[in-house]
């Protein structure tokens, strides 16, 4: 029998202390119907969290919430629950884009422009290092290296700034 | 009356037609005789004004005089509406809201047409950007939404009364600071074109509008503030910001200008990011013409959208047409925009100004794709899709942990280069103090409430929290150590005590530390917005004596009763506060019913400290036993957000205040000049 490594053993212990965590935290009916009602909308158009939605003679929170609890309390899955609020409300009373198809894009797009934004200040960070220096009136030579440094810390010790 | 309004309105417009034509036509034709052209159409412009002023104080007057045979009075006043809100009505509606818009745009292009002396070529291109705009709006408020259209048939008794969420004090005042922020941004924006279009030399423009850009931002950051502060106390939900698409329609120019502030300065100082700065005024103009464009085409839903209407196709075709005319006059004169500098070090100031603007960007990108994803999903799959705060917070929060590790950085780095000794140096102490309040945080107990005794491995929320506030004491210590070191360099030159050369320093540099006081009140923001990991609530039917406890409160219901005046009917409960046994406050959480709009309205009860915010909302009654239903709210640290925003507002006061003649220090050793100190930004 070959020996196990490390590596091995940390994912499996990773893997038992994640499957502990999920079956704790399944059996927390209170902990689900908070998650799941934090997922979905109220239907009635006023913009709010279910779990949230308090304003006054509102038509649909009280019984969205009912049918939250009492699907819970059949033992129904977490997808199962969702599917059927979408069935019966559409899929405005999903929270946010689920992370499946063109809903997938929702999600992608802040990051991708986040990755082409910082492609671009590279790109223009590298072309500005590039640019020769501006000429300075009346032939003053530019100070390079350990002068520019000298005169830099010249500021600094008398202004401390 | 009304028909007096009407005239004005078309006598605005023919006026602002003349004033954008002919001031086109002067400029174009450059001779002695367009001078005077010029002059007739600066002065039309001066005229409009008055035209659109005479217009919005008849439909004041008529609105106090309950004149209900004008449709817009009657749908938003009625005869027992406070006089408060009869004013406010004038921009509680699609129609007088635009007007109201026009009226500020017209005050803002009197201001900019009196001074002309300023540039007086300049002046002239951005007035005639301003007539243009000015006739857009004319254009909606005499043919797609008129102010002063009559209701049919005999006049009304009395009118459908405003919208009760709207009869609330902010009201009165957070639209008109709304309005000057975006209306503001068509200055900078009029004078950002000109100056494109004239291929303008120099820097002077923005320096021209940096005080108005300012100003603007000012408005609208008050605006946002005054908006969330009504969405908490109005709405009683028990937030403040729900990502609401009219709420991001507010943040979208607010994040863009916040940019265009930042990396201005460095068109200022090293003439770089010219054509970034002409772009980035031009799209902030256009996210406040396109805010205003969803709050009223009904194109999103929106609790806060309370103009709809179908105007939506005029406001396309002007976004359309805005676009069009800035790309053109950016492709024929992009040449002008090259940038004369250098970038020398990723470890500058310039680097940093990279960052913050792309960061901000990439937060504004977001807030624009979620609110929009909806209308895309609809193209697409053919249902509409929810986007709420789910998705804007698990992609802006880490930005604006970035964007405040910026804030801490950024002022600390020198322009052009900054060396390792130097950083080591200026971050030694803030990095130290921001680690110990992070332990401090962690190691305090859980039992002291709020975020106390964090526990960041628990939920992404509370890691998040705790990072906010560890950044938020870095920014806050390098803050404190710029005034301290700058106040030291004054009291040695001075003689003064450090706290008068900081004032002193304050005053030779307000924008720079002006800037700084606004960083603060951010920081103070973000630690309010840092509560809201941990906020709890708890609902609960109470009647005569009935308990409730939440945190470190227990709530006793005393009784419950209810009242009637002429506007509206009321129920509303009396709950002793209790704290550690002893009690400490008594609150009226309420209900109203107003009778004209037929609606409800929640007053809450908010006992706010500076640690918490005890939060009651009257939802109703039991409608089997009759009882009142109580939701209780524990908002840890909201205060912190509106004392950030009078930070954020001081702050900006001081970067609009003229220096003071800098005070030359006496050099140690022999230079050249003598040594300004604190004279950068």
């Amino acid at each position: 029998m070959s020996q196990k490594t490390p590596l091995r053993i940390y994912l499996q212990c990773g893997l038992l202390l994640a499957a502990i965590f999920v079956f704790l935290g399944a059996g927390d009916q209170n902990a689900r119907f908070e998650d799941l009602g934090h997922q979905m909308m109220c239907a009635c158009g006023c913009n709010q969290i279910l779990l949230e939605c308090n304003h006054v003679g509102c038509p649909l929170s009280d019984g969205m919430r009912n049918d939250l609890a009492s699907y819970i309390q059949r033992g129904d899955s977490d997808s199962l629950i969702i599917q059927a609020f979408v069935q019966k409300f559409g899929p405005t009373v999903l929270i946010a884009p689920t992370t499946t198809g063109f809903n997938r894009l929702a999600w992608i797009m802040p990051y991708l422009i986040l990755i082409l934004g910082l492609g671009s200040v590279y790109l223009i960070v590298r072309s500005w290092r590039k640019r020769p220096e501006p000429a300075l009136a009346d032939g003053i030579p530019h100070a390079h290296g350990a002068e520019l440094d000298q005169y830099s810390n010249q500021v600094r010790k008398e202004t401390e700034l | 009356m009304a028909q007096l309004g009407s005239f004005a309105l078309m006598l605005a417009l023919a006026l602002s037609a003349y004033s954008f034509v002919f001031g086109l036509i002067a400029l174009i034709q450059k001779n002695r005789g367009s001078e005077r052209l010029a002059e007739t159409a600066r002065r039309a412009g001066i005229a409009t004004f008055a035209a659109v002023l005479l217009a919005a104080l008849i439909l004041a007057v008529a609105a106090f005089q309950n004149d209900f045979s004008i449709a817009y009075i009657y749908h938003h006043t009625n005869r027992d509406l406070e006089w408060p809100y009869k004013l406010a009505a004038l921009w509680s509606g699609q129609e007088g809201s635009l007007l109201f818009w026009s009226l500020l745009l017209a005050a803002y292009g009197l201001v900019l047409r009196l001074r002309h002396k300023t540039d007086q070529r300049l002046f002239a291109h951005a007035s005639v950007v301003i007539a243009g705009i000015q006739i857009f709006f004319l254009l909606l408020l005499n043919f797609a939404a008129r102010p002063f259209g009559l209701m049919q048939g005999a006049m009304p008794a009395d009118g459908a009364g405003l919208n009760p969420l709207l009869q609330y004090p902010e009201m009165v005042i957070h639209p008109p600071m709304l309005y000057l922020g975006y209306v503001g941004f068509s200055v900078p924006f009029a004078f950002a074109l000109s100056a494109l279009v004239m291929r303008y030399p120099g820097e002077k423009w923005i320096h021209i509008t940096r005080r108005w850009t300012m100003v603007t931002w000012g408005f609208l950051t008050c605006g946002v503030f005054l908006g969330m502060h009504w969405a908490y106390a109005v709405l009683g939900w028990g937030g403040y910001w729900g990502w609401d698409p009219v709420e991001s329609a507010s943040l979208m120019p607010w994040l863009t200008g916040t940019a265009f502030l930042h990396s201005v300065m460095m068109q200022e100082k090293r003439g770089m990011l010219k054509t970034w700065n002409v772009w980035l005024i031009f799209i902030t103009f256009m996210l406040t013409i396109f805010g205003t464009d969803l709050t009223r085409s009904g194109m999103i839903n929106s609790v806060h959208a309370f103009a709809q209407s179908s105007i939506g196709g005029w406001f396309h075709s002007f976004l359309l047409i805005i676009f069009v005319v800035c790309l053109a006059a950016y492709l024929k004169n992009s040449s002008f925009l090259r940038s004369e500098h250098k970038l020398e070090s990723l470890v500058s100031r310039e680097a940093s100004f990279l960052f913050n603007n792309l960061l901000l960007l990439v937060a504004c990108f977001t807030v624009l794709w979620g609110t929009l994803f909806p209308i895309l999903s609809e193209w697409v799959q053919g249902h509409k899709i929810t986007v709420g705060a789910p998705f804007f917070n698990r992609v802006n929060v880490p930005v604006a942990l970035l964007l405040l590790l910026l804030t801490a950085v950024g002022p600390l780095l020198a322009w052009r280069r900054t060396s390792t000794e130097s950083i080591k140096r200026n971050f030694k102490w803030p990095a130290l103090c921001a680690v110990l309040a992070g332990v401090f945080l962690v190691a305090t107990p859980p039992s002291w409430g709020g975020p106390f005794g964090m526990r960041p491995w628990n939920d992404i929320s509370y890691f998040y929290s705790l990072m906010a506030v560890m950044l938020a004491v870095l920014v806050a210590a390098t803050v404190i150590s710029e005034f301290v070191r700058g106040g030291r360099v004054i009291s040695r030159h001075t003689r003064q005590n450090l706290l008068a050369s900081m004032v002193h320093l304050g005053h030779r540099n307000t924008r720079r530390y002006g800037g700084y006081i606004v960083h603060f009140g951010v920081i103070v923001v973000i630690i309010g917005f840092a509560g809201s990991a941990f906020n709890q609530d708890k609902e609960q039917e109470m009647t005569f004596g009935d308990q409730m406890t939440i945190g470190s409160y227990m709530l006793k219901c005393e009784s419950f009763t209810q009242d009637d005046n002429p506007n509206y009917a009321s129920e509303w409960a009396v709950i002793d506060v209790f704290k550690h046994g002893a009690q400490i406050a008594t609150v009226y959480p309420e209900r109203r019913f107003y009778k004209a709009s037929q609606q409800t309205s929640t007053i809450v009860a908010n006992r706010s400290t500076l640690k918490e915010d005890l939060y009651l909302v009257y939802e109703g009654q039991n409608q089997t036993t009759g009882h009142p239903v109580i939701k209780a709210h524990l908002n840890p640290l909201v205060m912190w957000i509106w004392i950030g925003a009078w930070i954020m507002l001081a702050g900006t006061i001081l970067a609009l205040v003229p220096n003071a003649v800098p005070v030359r220090a006496a050099a140690p050793v022999p230079v050249r000049d003598a040594v300004t100190v604190g004279a950068g930004d």
